[in-house]
């Protein structure tokens, strides 16, 4: 093939002019724009009346037979499902013959619908679907930001979600479950309990942190950002991996829980660009970084050292003599060679790195020699 | 104080005196649309390359009295087996003169093929929308291997918006499970490669009926 690079910007100019391929651009272009701004609109909306979505959800779930728990943690979690757990067994003694496969099946829910007390399941699998059928019991574990009003606000929200997480137009199966089985049906489970769990959330709202709370799990971010891509899932240490679980488990576990994860992100910015509810990602880390300066978590050297660099940047001559000896010495440090290979405290960075010497001159004498002149 | 009114008084501290002008049982009774893409093409045509696109097989059929024939057909050509549970209202179909031994009772284990039909066809994705219910028993289009669909091709809507217009106008009220199938089970979780049947059928024909006819 031809190549014809050289003639860049003549071609360039010609697509920019050739109204066709920009109506086909800007139709690509403005359907995730359009999706986008819809589905973080309809996240917004249902976190701004949260508790009232909520209600009505419990509400709808409950008139349909289904049992709504709510869990302020995992400890009030792992009672609940131990509970529910006990009246399976009680009644499996009774009826053991009957039933040969699982009597409970566990899932979490992509969302729950406040219109119609529905859970939602997104698999490829099939997995969701089997064990939210077969089994008499059916538990779903999940958080409460994940309740949207109606079925059009989930219809737009799976537009997206797929797509963002795996390229996918849809998943292969998306189950929409209400309540109990029927009492002419023969499929479906006989109890449907539903856990909503709080586990932190409710204490993001009202803050810098709340447009995280807008999170559909697709891991998009993740996907795209180059520290995941370097170090994989298992670092981030918790259940949300990438750039999405820097925010989320200093935010649900502790910011003293997670002092590195903040930091595991070069603030590219792809993860706020791909993400398909608009989450400032970058802006939330920052946000974090700042929170661990405030809070006192960094460690004693970094705090040490930042002290004494903004003590003298607030005292400009003294700053600028520093800065001047500093650059002196180092040139001196570098030698003949003109680069530095080692510098005191600073072995890891070098290991792999030469560091040029300065010029010597510092940089506010050659702007004031460049101003005299 | 319960975790419940704990959780509802947080959440209603953070939202303030300003969320409290939201109507949320306003907007559930608008249920306004997000965007939708408006059909490229005739929706027919769109639903069965999208889900040609998403790996199901589809086939044409004029009548539903040609359906047998066209099932047996498909599988007869794949060698897999001519027996198969079905949901009862397809039951009354002539099955035994195409060669399919076909049975509407609660599906078994060793059930290698199940018929179904289907309240919506979605054509932007492709997608089957299948009600659970008495007559329309949801392990049907589960346990199987493979997965026949008869679908009227007035059933075909554009979006899943259309698709829950429709459900919403044909019944009062959600049934249990509203499953929405696009093509045969997978996975991509075993060394991102994917492989088609993982804990749904392997594979999905769907049967595009003209005409209910006679």
């Amino acid at each position: 093939m031809q190549v014809t690079a050289l003639h860049f910007q003549r071609t360039a100019a010609a697509s920019l002019h050739d109204a066709q391929l920009q109506r086909a651009l800007a139709r690509l272009q403005t359907k995730f724009v359009d999706a986008r701004a819809a589905a973080t609109e309809i996240r917004d909306r249902a976190l701004r009346a949260l508790d009232r979505h909520l209600l009505r959800f419990e509400r709808e779930a409950t008139a349909r037979g289904t049992v709504v728990h709510w869990a302020e943690s995992a400890e009030d979690v792992k009672r609940i499902v131990a509970e529910i757990a006990d009246l399976c067994r009680e009644a499996r003694e009774v009826l053991r013959p009957r039933f040969l496969a699982a009597d409970l099946g566990i899932t979490g829910a992509n969302f729950l619908v406040a219109e119609t007390g529905s859970v939602v399941l997104v698999t490829n699998e099939g997995n969701g679907r089997l064990c939210t059928t077969l089994p008499r019991v059916h538990v779903a574990l999940t958080g409460i930001e994940k309740v949207v009003p109606t079925l059009e606000d989930v219809t737009t929200l799976l537009r997206l979600l797929p797509r963002a997480a795996t390229g996918q137009s849809i998943t292969n199966y998306v189950s929409v479950l209400t309540g109990t089985k029927g009492a002419d049906e023969s499929d479906g489970p006989d109890h449907f309990h539903i856990i909503l769990l709080d586990n932190g959330r409710s204490g993001l709202l009202g803050t810098e942190l709340q447009p995280m709370l807008r999170c559909i799990r697709c891991g998009a971010c993740m996907n795209h950002c180059p520290v995941y891509q370097s170090i994989g899932g298992h670092p981030y240490g918790w259940v949300y991996p990438g750039p999405m679980g820097s925010v989320l488990t200093p935010a649900f576990m502790g910011l003293e829980n997670a002092l590195d994860l903040p930091h595991a992100s070069t603030l590219c910015g792809a993860c706020a660009a791909v993400c398909p509810v608009s989450i400032p990602l970058p802006d939330l880390l920052r946000h974090l970084r700042h929170r661990q300066v405030e809070r006192h978590l960094r460690p004693r050297p970094e705090r040490i050292g930042l002290w004494i660099w903004s003590w003298l940047a607030q005292r400009p001559a003294l700053y600028a003599m520093a800065a001047r000896s500093a650059a002196r010495l180092l040139r001196i440090l570098a030698g003949r060679k003109h680069r530095l290979l080692h510098l005191p405290g600073a072995s890891g960075w070098m290991r792999a790195r030469d560091l040029p010497a300065p010029a010597g001159r510092t940089f506010r004498d050659l702007y004031r020699t460049g101003r005299r002149a | 104080m319960s975790a419940r009114e704990a959780i509802l008084a947080r959440i209603a501290r953070a939202r303030g005196v300003a969320g409290a002008a939201v109507d949320a049982d306003d907007l559930i009774r608008r249920h306004p649309r997000g965007p939708t893409a408006p059909p490229d093409e005739d929706l027919v045509q769109w639903f069965c390359s999208q889900a040609a696109h998403l790996a199901s097989d589809v086939a044409r059929a004029a009548t539903l009295a040609e359906v047998p024939e066209q099932a047996a057909r498909y599988l007869r050509e794949r060698q897999l087996p001519m027996q198969a549970v079905c949901w009862p209202g397809l039951a009354a179909l002539d099955w035994r003169t195409a060669g399919i031994a076909a049975a509407a009772r609660p599906v078994r284990n060793t059930d290698l093929v199940g018929i179904t039909g289907a309240c919506a066809a979605i054509a932007e994705t492709g997608t089957l929308m299948l009600l659970s219910g008495l007559d329309t028993p949801a392990t049907v289009s589960l346990l199987p291997e493979t997965h026949i669909a008869v679908v009227e091709q007035a059933r075909i809507v554009a979006t899943m918006e259309d698709a829950w217009d429709r459900l919403r106008a044909e019944h009062s009220a959600l049934p249990r499970a509203v499953t929405f199938v696009s093509g045969p089970s997978r996975t991509a979780d075993v060394e991102q490669t994917v492989t088609l049947g993982a804990h749904g059928p392997y594979r999905v024909l769907i049967l595009v009926v003209e005409a209910p006819g006679r």
